[in-house]
């Protein structure tokens, strides 16, 4: 048994109920373990992994085994990532297609040709390892990420079979739960945001942002998915802040481009002087975008573990109530986060379609 | 630091993931919802226009019933002045008529009691010439029975009777 399955466990059942401490303080019998790292296990669940763990029985992991898919230089491989058996230090050699993989700290590793073990230098990175050329795994976040747009269909596409049951377009239903919501996007964000005009055309986009983040939002916070931080994860953001400033940029119109290269109504000097700056607010835009959502979702998880590892730290679960206290509040905030965080990345979205396609009023 | 480089794998299933949740929920969800809850507008919409209309036009009756009300409430007080007015120049000929007519028998009768009174004032003279007649000549026949009296009667009316 480690520390770490302990961690696991204790994890697990704190997020879940108040009433576990006899159980996680009973299972804390460790001995051998290395010190508890608050950081290190924080980061392992902020970040990435390979499988879905869910809880541990009887000290064993219980996880989704989820599907490992790497392209090197000498093709695709797939394979399982039950073959790393729950390990992430290296020491589980997977022999796939002639090449050795590691799981160093959730990143796949491809030995380099002779080796036999991974080495590591001073900084815990491997030195007779390389990272596979593409390394497309269907890792926890993106197993999460299609239960998310699985709910997703589920939810909207059985909202709108209501519509076209109902003949006088009165929403039932789930429909009626969907339809303020839906409203709320298109008339508290793409009306003001983009003008009564030109908004209908973002509103398939708008909408789809707002409740994909959303949903991946709420399902960072169940704590029995453990934390699969999908939209906390820098790459999520990246992508969807990358859609954004493509639909911007493509949708710009004339008075957008001259707003950034030649600003009206300024002296010469002037002009030159903003430009650069413009052009600059142009790629800080999306920037933004994927370093707020991403920052605020990963804080949320940061703190609540970081509250929790307390009691690891002072190594008594006395101080139990108050960690799980201070957690409980961090949720609630957290849950109101994810809506807002949402509501933030679609208006700020909207906002910046509406200045790329704003007439010129001069 | 690795905390903040984005991967590409999670890059790329985002993207995949997301082109299709776009793709699909757009033809099959939003289209469908906000063509719904767009057609449900446009019918409150009329709906709420139809109804003022109707109000409008129920003003407009109103307003036409009541200036046709007043009108005939005009018009009927004209009438009845009318009416009055005529009922007073009615009574006024029928006054004037009778007043005319009642001179003129007033007159009538004054002018047959004139001659009525004439013609008894004639008959009273002639009668009364008669009486006189006879009367005188029977005094007369009394006065001239004895030869004084006829001579003194000769000669009293020889002296009233002055020659000239």
């Amino acid at each position: 048994m480690t520390l770490n399955t302990l961690k696991r466990t204790v994890f697990t059942v704190l997020f879940l109920s108040v009433f576990s401490f006899g159980f996680a303080e009973g299972s804390k019998e460790g001995g051998e373990d290395k010190e508890f790292d608050a950081k290190e296990m924080i980061l392992h669940h902020v970040k990435d992994a390979y499988g879905m763990h869910l809880f541990d029985w009887n000290d064993h992991p219980i996880s989704i085994p989820l599907p490992v898919i790497t392209y090197t230089d000498k093709g695709l491989t797939m394979f399982s990532s039950s073959a790393f058996h729950h390990d992430y230090h290296g020491h589980e050699i997977v022999e796939r297609n002639g090449q050795k993989f590691v799981n160093v700290h959730e990143k796949v590793y491809v030995l380099d040709e002779g080796a036999s073990s991974v080495e590591f230098d001073a900084e815990d990175h491997p030195t007779n390892a390389h990272r596979p050329t593409f390394d497309i795994s269907i890792t926890r976040n993106v197993f999460m990420m299609w239960v998310s747009i699985a709910v997703l269909f589920l939810i909207f596409l059985t909202a709108a079979r209501r519509y076209k049951k109902s003949e006088d377009n009165v929403p039932s239903g789930i429909a009626s739960f969907v339809e303020p919501l839906v409203l709320f996007v298109r008339d508290e964000i793409a009306k003001p945001m983009i003008g009564e005009h030109k908004y209908r055309r973002y509103m398939p986009y708008l909408l789809t942002i707002f409740f994909f983040i959303w949903i991946n939002n709420i399902f960072g916070l169940i704590p029995i998915l453990n934390g699969a931080n999908l939209s906390g994860n820098i790459a999520f953001t990246f992508t969807l802040a990358a859609i954004t400033f493509i639909i911007t940029t493509f949708s710009g119109n004339k008075n957008y481009w001259q707003h950034i290269f030649w600003m009206p109504g300024v002296p010469v000097p002037m002009k030159i002087f903003l430009m650069p700056i413009e052009i600059i607010g142009m790629f800080v835009k999306p920037i933004s975008l994927m370093i707020r959502l991403f920052a605020n979702i990963t804080a949320g998880h940061v703190i609540i573990l970081a509250l929790m590892s307390l009691i690891f730290v002072f190594k008594t679960v006395a101080i139990a109530p108050v960690s799980v206290a201070f957690s409980l509040f961090i949720t609630v905030i957290e849950v109101i986060v994810t809506a807002i965080q949402a509501y933030i990345f679609t208006i700020l979205s909207a906002l910046y379609f509406g200045m790329a396609t704003e007439e010129a009023h001069h | 630091m690795d905390l903040i480089t984005p991967e590409f794998g999670l890059v790329f299933w985002t993207l995949i993931t997301f082109l299709i949740l776009l793709f699909i929920l757009r033809k099959f969800a939003w289209k469908p919802i906000l063509g719904a809850v767009s057609d449900r507008e446009e019918g409150i919409k009329d709906a709420l226009a139809s109804a003022e209309k109707a109000r409008q036009e129920m003003e407009n009756l109103t307003a036409d019933n009541e200036r046709i009300l007043k009108e005939a409430r005009a018009e009927r007080e004209t009438m009845l002045k009318e009416a009055r007015d005529l009922k007073a120049k009615l009574i006024a000929d029928a006054k004037e008529e009778a007043q005319a007519q009642a001179n003129k028998l007033i007159e009538q009768a004054q002018t047959a009691i004139e001659s009525e009174k004439k013609a008894a004032m004639a008959e009273l003279k002639n009668h009364v010439a008669g009486l006189s007649i006879d009367i005188a000549e029977k005094v007369v026949r009394d006065e001239l029975s004895n030869k004084d009296k006829q001579l003194k009667l000769v000669e009293n009316m020889l002296g009233e009777t002055t020659l000239n």
